[in-house]
C-alpha cells in the first residue's frame, strides 16, 4: 500500500512538471500553430536562473526560506523574458512562413542547452533547495518527499491562474477566441499578434517555473533536462488537445502516473517507452488529437 | 532512360550562359568525382581546413564522415525537400542499419557480408513498417509520430535489453569479423572509398527517383496534396515509397558509419541527431540537388573542426565572452542555423540564383523598369 501511495504522489509530481511545460506549449500551438521546440530550452533557462540565484549569486536570494522563493521568482522572470525575446525577435518576423518558425525554434532548442553547458559545464549541478523541502512526510504509511507536494501545489496554482486568466479577462478571451478561429478574430479588428507575445510570455513563465521546481524534483540541474522533458510534454499536449489547459492538466497527471507505475512494476525504463508509444498510438487512432483540434 | 536530357532540363539558366561554358559545366560532377577518388593519393596540405595532408588517415576519416553525412542529408531531403514530409525520426533508420549489422555479427556470429545485407534489410523493413503506420496521419501529427517512434528506439537502445546494444557505451565492431581490407588504420583509404561510393549511390538514387514518374507525384504532393488526390492518385502509396527509399538509404549510411567509426554509438539514435540532419538540409538548401550535400559536408566539417578549435590553445587564451560560446560547436551551429533560416531562404544552394536575381533586379530598376524582381527573390 505504502508503495502505491509513494508511486502515486511521485507520479503526480512528475505530472505537475509535465503540466507546467505542456500548458504553455499547448496554448502556443493552439493559438499560433507553432510547435515550439525551444520550450525545453526555456525550462532549462528557468532552472539555471533559479540555480544561479539560489547558489548565492543574487543578493537576497538563497537556498532557504524567502531567499529561495526569490530565487525561483528570478528564474521564472528570466525564463519569461527569454520567451518574450524569442517571440519578438525570432518568431514574429516569420509569421508568413510557418515551417520556418518551427525550424527557428529547433535552432534555438539546440543552441541554448549548448550555451548553458558551455558556461556551466555539461555535468549535472546539485540544486540547492531549502532544507524544509528536502525532507519527507508520512502519508498512509509511505514516506513521501515534500518537494513532490510543492510541484503539485505549484501546478494547481498555475492551472487555477490560467483558468482565471482565460475565463475572466479580456486578454484571455482574445486568446481563447484566437485558438478557436484566428482569422475571425483578426477580421473583427483585434490585433492577435499582441496575444501571441502574451501567450509566449505565459508559456515561458510556466516552463521556467517548471524548470526551477524540476531542480527540486531531480535534485540537480543539467543542460539536457528541458529537451528530455519536451518529448513527454508533446505527449501531454497531444493527449490533452491543442490549446486546452484543462485537458493538458488531466493528460499530464495520467502520463506521470502511467510512467511511474510502469517503471516500477515492469522493467525500469519501460514506462518511458510506454508513454512514447502511447503518443504514436493516440495520434494514429485519433489523428486530430483527443479533442479534435490538431490540424 | 537516358540521363543526358534531364540534366539539360534541370539547368536552364546555366545552359543559357554561353555555349562554350556549357560543355564544361555539364561535366563538372564527373571531374569532382575523379578528384574525390584520387584524394587518398594526394599529400597536399590544406592548412586551416584539415590538420594533416589530405591523404593522411585522420584527414581521410574526417572527409569520409563528411561524405557520409552529406549523403545522409541528401537522402533525408527526399522526404523534406522533395515530398514535403517533416520527419523527426530519420535517425532511427540510420541507427537501425548500424546496430542491426553489428548485432548480426556479434550475437548471431554471422560473417561480414550476410550481416551487412541483413542489416540493410532490417533497416528497410523497419522504415516500411513504421512508415506505413506514421503516414496514416499528416502534417505536424506525422512529425510527432515519427519523433515518438525514434524516441522509443533511442530509449530501447539506452536500456540495453539483454546486453545487445551496449547501452550508453555503444558497441564496438568485432575486429575478427571484418575483412582484412577494412580493418586497421592503414586501410582508412578503403573506408573513404566506401563512403564515396555510398555518396554516389545516394546521389544517383535520389536523382533517378526524383526524375521518375513517382518523383513528379512527390513534387505534386509537396505543392498541394489535395490536388494530387483530385487527380485520382493516392498520395499515401507515393509518400510511403519516398519514406522507404529514404529509410533504406539511411540504413546503408548507418552501415558505412559503423565501419568508419568502428562501432555503433547511441548518439546516432537521439532526436538531436535527426535535428542536426534537418540543420544540414536547411543550411545547404532543401529541395535542390547539391544543397543537402553541401550542408551535410559543411556541418560535419564545422562540427569536427570547431570541436578541435575549442580544445586548442588559441581559444583558451581568449576572453571568456568569446571563449565560452566558441567551446560549444552545437551553440555556433544552432545560431548559424537560425540565422540561415532568416537570411538564406533556400539555403546555400539557392544563393547564386538569388544573387543573380538581385543583380538583374538592380539593373532593371536602373533602367526604370522596377517590377517583379522582388517576387523572384522570394521564390
Amino acid at each position: 500500500m505504502s508503495t502505491v501511495v509513494l508511486l502515486a504522489v511521485t507520479g503526480l509530481g512528475l505530472g505537475a512538471l509535465y503540466f507546467l511545460v505542456a500548458s504553455g506549449l499547448s496554448l502556443i500551438f493552439g493559438l499560433m500553430d507553432v510547435l515550439n521546440f525551444a520550450h525545453g530550452a526555456l525550462l532549462s533557462i528557468g532552472a539555471y536562473g533559479s540555480w544561479w540565484a539560489a547558489s548565492g549569486h543574487l543578493p537576497g536570494a538563497g537556498s532557504s526560506g524567502a531567499g529561495f522563493v526569490l530565487a525561483v521568482a528570478f528564474g521564472t522572470a528570466v525564463g519569461t523574458l527569454a520567451a518574450v525575446v524569442l517571440e519578438l525577435a525570432l518568431i514574429r518576423p516569420l509569421y508568413q512562413r510557418p515551417r520556418e518558425q518551427v525550424l527557428a525554434t529547433v535552432g534555438v532548442g539546440l543552441a541554448v542547452p549548448a550555451l548553458l553547458s558551455a558556461i556551466w559545464g555539461a555535468d549535472a549541478r546539485p540544486f540547492p533547495g531549502p532544507h524544509a523541502l528536502s525532507g519527507t512526510f508520512g502519508l498512509l504509511g509511505a514516506r513521501i518527499p515534500v518537494n513532490r507536494l510543492v510541484l503539485v501545489g505549484a501546478a494547481l496554482l498555475v492551472l487555477a491562474a490560467l483558468r482565471l486568466f482565460l475565463g475572466r479577462t479580456r486578454h484571455g478571451l482574445v486568446v481563447r477566441a484566437g485558438v478557436e478561429d484566428r482569422a475571425m478574430v483578426t477580421a473583427l479588428g483585434i490585433d492577435v499578434r499582441r496575444a501571441f507575445t502574451l501567450v509566449f510570455a505565459i508559456g515561458g513563465a510556466a516552463a521556467a517555473l517548471g524548470g526551477a521546481l524540476g531542480g527540486l524534483y531531480y535534485g540537480s540541474v543539467d543542460p539536457g533536462q528541458g529537451t528530455s522533458l519536451l518529448i513527454f510534454a508533446f505527449v501531454v499536449v497531444v493527449m490533452g488537445g491543442m490549446g486546452s489547459v484543462a485537458g493538458a492538466a488531466l493528460a499530464a497527471a495520467g502520463v506521470g502516473l502511467v510512467q511511474q507505475f510502469a517503471n516500477y512494476y515492469t522493467a525500469s525504463g519501460l514506462g518511458d517507452l510506454a508513454v512514447v508509444v502511447l503518443l504514436a498510438a493516440l495520434l494514429l487512432l485519433r489523428p486530430s488529437g483527443l479533442t479534435g483540434r490538431l490540424a | 532512360m537516358s540521363t543526358a536530357t534531364p540534366v539539360r532540363e534541370a539547368a536552364p539558366d546555366t545552359a543559357a550562359a554561353s555555349p562554350g561554358a556549357r560543355g564544361w559545366t555539364r561535366w563538372w560532377p564527373a571531374v569532382a568525382l575523379v578528384a574525390l577518388i584520387a584524394v587518398p593519393y594526394s599529400a597536399m596540405p590544406l592548412p586551416g581546413l584539415l590538420d594533416g595532408p589530405i591523404g593522411s588517415a585522420g584527414s581521410l576519416q574526417l572527409l569520409a564522415l563528411c561524405l557520409v553525412f552529406g549523403a545522409l542529408a541528401t537522402g533525408y531531403d527526399l522526404l523534406l525537400g522533395r515530398t514535403g514530409l517533416l520527419s523527426f525520426g530519420h535517425a532511427l533508420y540510420f541507427a537501425a542499419g548500424s546496430y542491426a549489422t553489428n548485432t548480426f555479427m556479434i550475437e548471431a556470429g554471422l560473417p561480414f557480408v550476410p550481416s551487412v545485407v541483413l542489416g540493410l534489410l532490417s533497416g528497410t523493413a523497419l522504415a516500411a513498417l513504421l512508415g506505413s503506420v506514421s503516414l496514416r496521419v499528416s502534417g505536424i501529427a506525422f512529425s510527432m509520430v515519427t519523433l515518438a517512434f525514434a524516441q522509443a528506439g533511442s530509449l530501447l537502445v539506452e536500456r540495453d535489453p539483454g546486453g545487445v546494444t551496449g547501452g550508453e557505451e555503444g558497441r564496438a565492431i568485432p575486429a575478427d569479423k571484418l575483412p582484412s581490407f577494412l580493418a586497421g588504420i592503414d586501410n582508412t583509404a578503403n573506408l573513404y572509398w566506401i563512403a564515396l561510393a555510398y555518396l554516389v549511390l545516394t546521389l544517383v538514387v535520389v536523382q533517378w527517383a526524383v526524375r521518375s514518374p513517382t518523383g513528379r507525384v512527390w513534387e505534386g504532393i509537396k505543392e498541394n496534396e489535395r490536388r494530387v488526390e483530385v487527380l485520382g492518385l493516392r498520395p499515401y502509396g507515393f509518400k510511403l515509397v519516398a519514406f522507404v527509399v529514404a529509410g533504406a538509404l539511411a540504413a546503408a549510411g548507418g552501415v558505412v558509419h559503423l565501419l568508419l567509426t568502428g562501432g555503433a554509438t547511441p548518439q546516432t539514435t537521439t532526436s538531436d541527431f535527426t535535428l542536426s540532419l534537418l540543420v544540414m538540409v536547411v543550411l545547404g538548401g532543401s529541395g535542390s540537388r547539391w544543397g543537402p550535400l553541401i550542408g551535410g559536408v559543411a556541418y560535419t566539417w564545422a562540427d569536427q573542426r570547431l570541436g578541435d578549435l575549442a580544445g586548442s590553445g588559441t581559444v583558451a587564451g581568449l576572453p571568456s565572452v568569446l571563449r565560452v560560446p566558441l567551446s560549444q560547436p552545437l551553440f555556433l551551429l544552432g545560431t548559424l542555423f537560425v540565422v540561415a533560416v532568416y537570411v538564406l531562404p533556400g539555403g546555400v544552394a539557392r544563393l547564386p540564383q538569388r544573387l543573380r536575381a538581385a543583380r538583374a533586379g538592380a539593373r532593371r530598376s536602373k533602367r526604370g523598369e522596377a517590377g517583379t524582381a522582388g517576387a523572384q527573390v522570394d521564390g
